[in-house]
């Protein structure tokens, strides 16, 4: 470990040429703040020509206002924090430096970090706008002791879909489900069997991919659940959803790797021991969430921006210290060789969580962002998806709705 | 004196010039007095009301991504109205606000007109002002910390409101009455696209009565002693003078308090917006309405233009709705003062 950290600050020191003082500021939300209170003096030591501050706001508040700042080319931080629902919309509009360009040379990292995540930060026109800084491989929470109630092997639950439902009839009649809410499986099958080159609810033409198979299957599949009688009907981020993690009256979570730091945090610390965390069912992989940095055009100082931009991704050190202090996943591989990623998590009942994460970000597949995408996820996801499970709307004229809607909206 | 002036034409026409222009001076900065003690209220209305409303006009015939900055406006002409005015989801938020306003619109009045009676009739100085009071306090209370409140009551599993209906179905003669709960739990307020709409209604009722409550007390107050007495000389009693005079003599303030219901419920938000969490409305979005699809569209969808035309959409709306109530209602309600 100790090497580790001496072999980084050797990397992170060499442009540390002192021109003269600029001051930067990132833009954000929480919990950033607390893994960049312990970054930016380490920054600080190689390059003291540069004072780094920020601001945060609440994640929603957050991109509204950078929507504004870009909108009249004023106010935005010299580096601004994208979430990876946003990226599609904000990436190809222009406000954005072109980070691929001579001047920063981000090209030249790309090997370094996590495939898709990396992709994910291009633009349509292959140019790199924005670093990505976490990632949230995506695997499945478990109760441990309901899956030894019902004498069960975790690879008996998750070899498809149809174990993963079967496993649910076996809970209900415990008076345990499944799942909080069916709809999390169908966003998991949408977000985790798109084809290569294609995004989520658009192909590389921008033509509809709303009703093809994919969501097909992914609707039918919430709704086999949701009419058996297997989800709570429990929606994310509600205090029944807290409730079912603590009382063990829901027995699996599809979820980004970040779930480990709510639920041991806050959400369910006396539940320690209980968890286990495994692949999602069906073999798949994905991710739920991410987040990028990206250098604003009517920044300042992008050089000094970009110096903290690299510093923040590109290095071990502080990629590493963003895990240990806000439990954000790294996204440069290289940091996977970190025994840090051996330690055994009490939570999970001492299980090597994090080499398990690390080896599904590998093994996710790259869809790219598409500006259609945030009507996309309201029409289909929160719109088409609901009106099937809570109001038994008919699938395939559920999705055939949504994607004229959809359709008519991105031109 | 003449001579002076023939002598000297020039000098002559020279004063005057000076006099005529300090004259001028003096005018136009007396002029301009009144322009300046008003300019502060000038400036925040061109800044904030005039400029964004023109703003908002030219932004609804262009196509524009806020991201993209202001040169990345597009000229479409009239694309965004037409796309508004076949736009489903437009539709089904314009229903959803005219059902929410006479669902909420209606008992609001129905229940402050009466309230406010007794409250006016049966109490006297303090006390009256205590329970006017108290039921202003929904009124000024956040609509967010309301409906996070009402959120966590409608909660299907551990909210308190199907927790007293359960309770209620065990009470032996009441329990017949809720004797459907128990099969029906847990009932989904927030979840059902049946429900929704009423769920929120009963929010907006909730806050907005105590407002209402407080004008029609101050009307109340305004009928003279004298008409109840002549009233009662002439045999009427309680629920005729109620019905005959009360009534007639506040339609004014009844006016008023309708206009403002019109306006505000026209314009629902925050109510349907943290009560489905913000999720494009809620099951169907059931509880999807104008003014939330507004902010949907521009700010989730990222489309200014298109939530401008939709804005001004909204606009004509209002304007349509409250000018039918100033037609029907105005004359009576404005005692001949329009």
């Amino acid at each position: 470990m100790k090497k580790f950290v001496l072999t980084c600050l050797a990397t992170v020191a060499i442009p540390a040429g002192a021109v003269s003082a600029a001051e930067i500021r990132l833009d954000g939300f929480p919990d950033f703040n607390n893994h960049l209170d312990k970054v930016i003096p380490v920054f600080a030591e190689t390059r003291p020509d540069i004072t780094v501050t920020y601001q945060m706001n609440n994640h929603g508040d957050h991109h509204k206002k950078l929507t504004t700042n870009l909108a009249t080319g004023s106010g935005a931080g010299d580096i601004v924090i994208v979430d990876i629902g946003f990226i599609g919309s904000f990436i190809d509009a222009g406000g954005f430096e072109n980070l691929s360009d001579a001047a920063y040379g981000a090209d030249a990292l790309a090997g370094r970090f996590v495939d898709y995540a990396w992709s994910q930060g291009q633009g349509a026109d292959g140019n790199q706008y924005a670093i990505p800084i976490d990632i949230g491989p995506g695997v499945m929470y478990y109760r441990r002791d309901v899956l030894e109630a019902a004498g069960l092997e975790i690879g008996d639950v998750i070899a498809d879909w149809d174990s993963y439902i079967a496993y649910g009839e076996a809970l209900k009649e415990k008076g345990v489900y499944l799942i909080a809410d069916a709809a999390d499986v169908a966003s998991t099958i949408i977000r985790t069997t798109v084809r290569p080159g294609d995004g989520f609810f658009f192909d590389a033409k921008g033509n509809s991919l709303i009703t093809s198979e994919r969501f097909v299957t992914a609707f039918e599949t919430a709704k086999r659940i949701r009419d058996a009688g297997l989800d709570g009907q429990i929606g994310a981020w509600t205090n029944e959803w807290y409730d079912g993690f603590k009382d063990g009256s829901v027995a699996t979570q599809l979820s980004g790797a970040w779930l480990l730091g709510h639920l041991q945090n806050w959400m369910a610390p006396d539940t320690a021991g209980k968890w286990g965390v495994s692949n999602l069912p069906g073999g798949v992989y994905g991710a739920w969430g991410g987040s990028f940095l990206a250098i604003p055009r009517q920044a300042e100082d992008k050089q000094a921006a970009w110096a903290f931009v690299e510093f923040l991704t590109g290095t071990p050190e502080a990629q590493l210290a963003s895990l240990r202090n806000i439990g954000a996943f790294p996204v440069l591989k290289e940091t996977y060789a970190d025994p840090m990623f051996d330690e055994p998590i009490e939570f999970l009942a001492g299980q090597q969580a994090r080499r398990l994460f690390a080896e599904i970000a590998e093994k996710v597949t790259a869809v790219s962002p598409q500006k259609g995408d945030l009507i996309a996820e309201d029409v289909v996801i929160n719109g088409a998806l609901l009106e099937v499970l809570n109001d038994g709307k008919d699938v395939m004229a559920a999705l055939r709705d949504a994607e004229r809607l959809v359709m008519r909206r991105v031109r | 004196m003449t001579d002076t002036t023939l002598a000297d034409p020039a000098n002559g026409a020279d004063i005057s010039a000076e006099r005529l222009a300090r004259n001028r001076k003096r005018a136009f900065r007396r002029g301009l007095m009144p322009w300046l003690f008003i300019s502060p209220y000038l400036i925040l209305f061109v800044v904030f009301t005039a400029f964004p409303l023109i703003f908002s006009v030219y932004l609804s015939f262009q196509e524009w991504n806020p991201v993209t900055g202001l040169s990345g406006m597009r000229f479409v002409g009239l694309a965004n109205y037409t796309q508004a005015i076949t736009d489903p989801w437009l539709w089904k938020s314009l229903y959803n606000t005219v059902w929410l306003a006479l669902a909420t619109g209606i008992p609001q009045h129905l229940i402050a007109i009466p309230v406010a009676y007794l409250l006016v009739a049966a109490f006297q100085g303090a006390f009256r002002h205590l329970y006017t009071a108290t039921m202003f306090i929904p009124f000024i209370t956040s609509t967010v910390a309301i409906s996070l409140i009402f959120y966590t009551i409608y909660s299907a599993n551990n909210g308190i409101l199907n927790q007293w209906l359960l309770a209620l179905s065990g009470v032996p003669v009441i329990g017949i009455v809720f004797a459907w709960v128990p099969e029906a739990m847990p009932i989904r307020w927030l979840g059902s696209a049946d429900l929704l709409k009423p769920a929120i209604a009963m929010v907006v009722i909730w806050k907005y009565t105590g407002f209402n409550i407080v004008i029609y007390s101050a009307g109340f107050l305004t009928v003279s002693k004298d008409l109840y007495d002549a009233a009662k000389v002439d045999g009427c009693n309680g629920w005729q003078q109620f019905w005959y005079v009360a009534l007639p003599m506040i339609r004014p303030f009844i006016f008023f308090a309708l206009t403002l219901t019109i306006i505000g419920n026209l314009q629902l938000f925050e109510e349907p917006f943290i009560l489905t969490a913000g999720d494009s409305g809620g099951v169907s979005q059931a509880g999807l309405t104008a003014a939330y699809y507004l902010y949907l569209v521009g700010w989730e969808w990222l489309e200014m233009g298109s939530a401008a035309a939709i804005s001004w959409i909204l606009f004509a709306f209002i304007a349509i709705a409250t000018s039918v109530h100033f037609y029907f209602n105005a004359r009576e309600g404005l005692e001949g003062h329009n």
